[in-house]
């Protein structure tokens, strides 16, 4: 079990722990032979430690090129790369591998090894004692939200895609590294898992704070988990790096508007978390409850619907009054489709997640996944309201 | 999040995924539907050889039949045979592997069409006629019979390793190098692992060619089964002729099966 802290934005800094170092590029350049063109074309960067930045651009433009030089899997023409104080740029290529967090679509998972054995790769590669590796293994799972006792000794073939990725995340945390370079690693998983794999990296993030670079063709996936966004444009120049809310209050130019696209109000959605929000309370009932009861309270309240809680108080399905009042007592079975987010969701995602399940709001959760509340799709209009009206002044 | 929730939308209760007792069926279905077609394949070999033996104690044999069905001089060119078989196999298991995992390595990739094809004349020569030929540039004998077994199974092997190796998902190798694994690093434990079962199947097919193309050591002097069969031509005697080729046949059965067998054994878990 996992647990889900309600946080504030990502932005804000604050008092956090960093276990980050910072990225320093210096005319970094990648010619290949035969091309006119160079892919990265001096390029000189800045991430700070602890910062999640992330890359987007059209595909083409050099973006993952430039992540793959970061660990030297593409080696520059010329430039300079640092990490922290140190220039890694003619270290021995393997030696700063192991210390830089490597993450890639569906997690790049060795189908031979278990999910212990591949989350193990680099802590073996640096030789730590046969029980520290164990431990180590164990207490990643459990970061990622996987039961170690159930997971540590399937094959990645017997787990979800997003299980995958999850060990994938964990592999690539497995030494703790720095900095953590991710590519595209979300892009392999559907919608819904998609956005509770990123609510875990933002957890994650948020209790390890590693510099994270990440490169991503969805930009809002880009708007929720960045502190910063690059922007770039082939040769991989940067046309904007900033915040996202700066990047969607002051796009730098038609590129960076276009790329933003029309919907600059609705983006704001990506950037507003559940947690941001007013969440509606509800009436609950324990499952396996007297119905009758619960039928009364929720009349009183002047719900239409109640969400039933399992005896960990997590929500397991939401039954309307008139459903319920058919019954003599509150149902125990769990509703597959409950539509379900966490507090650091973003708006967008809840609307997606209504959208998906065909329903008017969503329950959210916060803390070991019991319930924090309801949003519903008018507190979601609300907000593009507000939105646009501020855009109008 | 945990993963109970996640598991949710695709129908599982509490962080099994839905699909995961069905594989898990699946799989140990097809390991015992694979140990019993690997148990049956022997049994077949057993009464083969159990009705050549019945036969042979039974028939009425002329004196030079019976001489030449004689367990010794039988058991010698089952041994020539056999023989022939293994040191030809291993030369082209030293020969082959290494060169296809050298081929497939980035900075040599570019010969490899070179090479597949000039394995592939080797291959597509009359196997007679290659017989012949190096004999007569390099004399009769077990040595050439060797050479000449070797030029011909080398191309299964070779090509198998390569198409194994080249089966190996390229973003599997770029993690293990991302992750600071060597590059041999990363073909001993990703590539050959996971090229394994493609390779063994290679393998596998070079036995049973060499079993059967080590018949042909007996035209340049090099022994074996053969002899049997050549013998029964010369002379007609079919007793002598069909012997020899059901035990031909018998021992390409069981050389396939060891091949199996093993690569039963060494196909990696999980895959």
């Amino acid at each position: 079990m996992s647990e889900t802290t309600s946080v504030p934005s990502p932005g804000a800094t604050g008092d956090r722990n960093i276990s980050g170092v910072s990225i320093r590029l210096e005319g970094v350049t990648k010619r290949y032979p035969g091309q006119d063109r160079a892919a990265v074309d001096d390029v000189s960067f800045e991430i700070a430690a602890g910062e999640t930045v992330m890359f987007v651009g059209p595909s083409g433009c050099g973006k993952t090129t430039l992540l793959k030089m970061l660990n030297r899997l593409i080696e520059p023409t010329s430039g300079r790369i640092h990490l922290g104080d140190e220039d890694v740029t003619d270290q021995d290529a393997d030696q700063l591998r192991r210390r830089i967090g490597y993450v890639i679509q569906a997690g790049g998972l060795f189908p031979h090894m278990t999910v212990a054995a591949n989350v193990g790769i680099v802590p073996r590669m640096l030789k730590w004692d046969r029980q520290r590796i164990t431990e180590r293994v164990d207490e990643l799972l459990d970061l990622v939200g996987l039961d170690p006792a159930v997971y540590r000794d399937r094959y990645p073939r017997e787990l979800s895609g997003g299980q995958q990725q999850r060990v994938g995340v964990a592999r690539a945390l497995a030494a703790d590294p720095p900095v953590l370079l991710m590519d595209e690693p979300f892009g392999a998983v559907d919608p819904i898992t998609r956005q509770r794999l990123q609510d875990e990296l933002l957890r994650i993030q948020e209790e390890l704070g590693k510099t994270i670079v990440f490169v991503t063709h969805d930009f809002d996936e880009a708007l929720k988990l960045g502190d910063k966004i690059a922007i770039f444009d082939v040769g991989a120049r940067v046309v904007q790096y900033d915040t996202p809310e700066r990047i969607l209050a002051e796009p730098a130019g038609d590129y960076v508007a276009d790329f933003v696209g029309a919907g600059a109000t609705l983006k704001q959605l990506s950037l507003t978390r559940v947690a941001d929000v007013q969440l509606e309370p509800v009436t609950t009932a324990l499952a396996g409850a007297d119905s009758t009861a619960v039928v009364a309270a929720a009349q009183a309240a002047g719900d239409d619907f109640v969400v039933v809680l399992d005896g960990r108080g997590r929500p397991i399905s939401w039954p309307t009054v008139a459903e319920l009042s058919r019954t003599t007592t509150v149902p125990v079975t769990v509703d597959e489709r409950l539509p379900v987010v966490g507090l650091q969701s973003t708006l967008n995602d809840a609307l997606d997640t209504m959208l998906a399940a065909s329903q008017g709001g969503v329950v959210v959760t916060g803390r070991r996944d019991s319930l924090a509340g309801v949003v519903t799709v008018e507190t979601v209009m609300a907000v593009i309201q507000q939105a646009r009206a501020e855009v109008a002044r | 999040m945990t993963a109970a929730t996640e598991a949710r939308p695709d129908g599982a209760p509490d962080g099994v995924p839905a699909e995961e007792t069905a594989r898990q069926a699946d799989d140990s279905a097809a390991r015992d539907g694979g140990w019993r077609a690997l148990a049956l394949q022997p049994a077949l070999i057993g009464l083969g050889v159990l009705a050549f033996l019945v036969w042979r104690a039974t028939a009425e044999l002329s004196e030079t039949e019976d001489r030449q069905l004689g367990a010794t001089v039988l058991w010698n060119s089952i041994r020539e045979h056999v023989y022939l078989t293994v040191v030809a196999a291993v030369v082209v298991l030293l020969i082959a592997i290494p060169l296809g995992i050298a081929l497939t390595r980035p900075r040599l990739r570019r010969f490899s069409p070179l090479v597949i094809g000039v394995a592939n004349t080797g291959q597509a020569a009359p196997a007679i006629g290659l017989f012949v030929l190096l004999a007569t540039w390099l004399g009769f004998g077990f040595r050439t019979t060797v050479i000449a077994l070797v030029i011909y199974a080398a191309l299964p092997v070779l090509r198998n390793t390569m198409v194994g190796l080249q089966g190996v998902d390229a973003r599997l190798v770029e993690a293990g190098r991302g992750m600071g694994m060597s590059a041999r690093s990363v073909l001993l434990r990703v590539e050959l692992p996971l090229a394994v079962p493609v390779l063994l199947a290679g393998v596998r097919t070079a036995l049973v060619l060499l079993v059967g193309t080590a018949t042909l050591a007996t035209f340049i002097d090099g022994g074996g089964l053969g002899v049997l069969i050549n013998t029964g031509i010369t002379l007609s005697l079919d007793s002598l002729l069909i012997s020899g080729a059901v035990l031909v046949a018998l021992l390409a059965l069981a050389a396939d099966w060891l091949g199996r067998v093993v690569e039963h054994v060494a196909r990696p878990k999980g895959l």
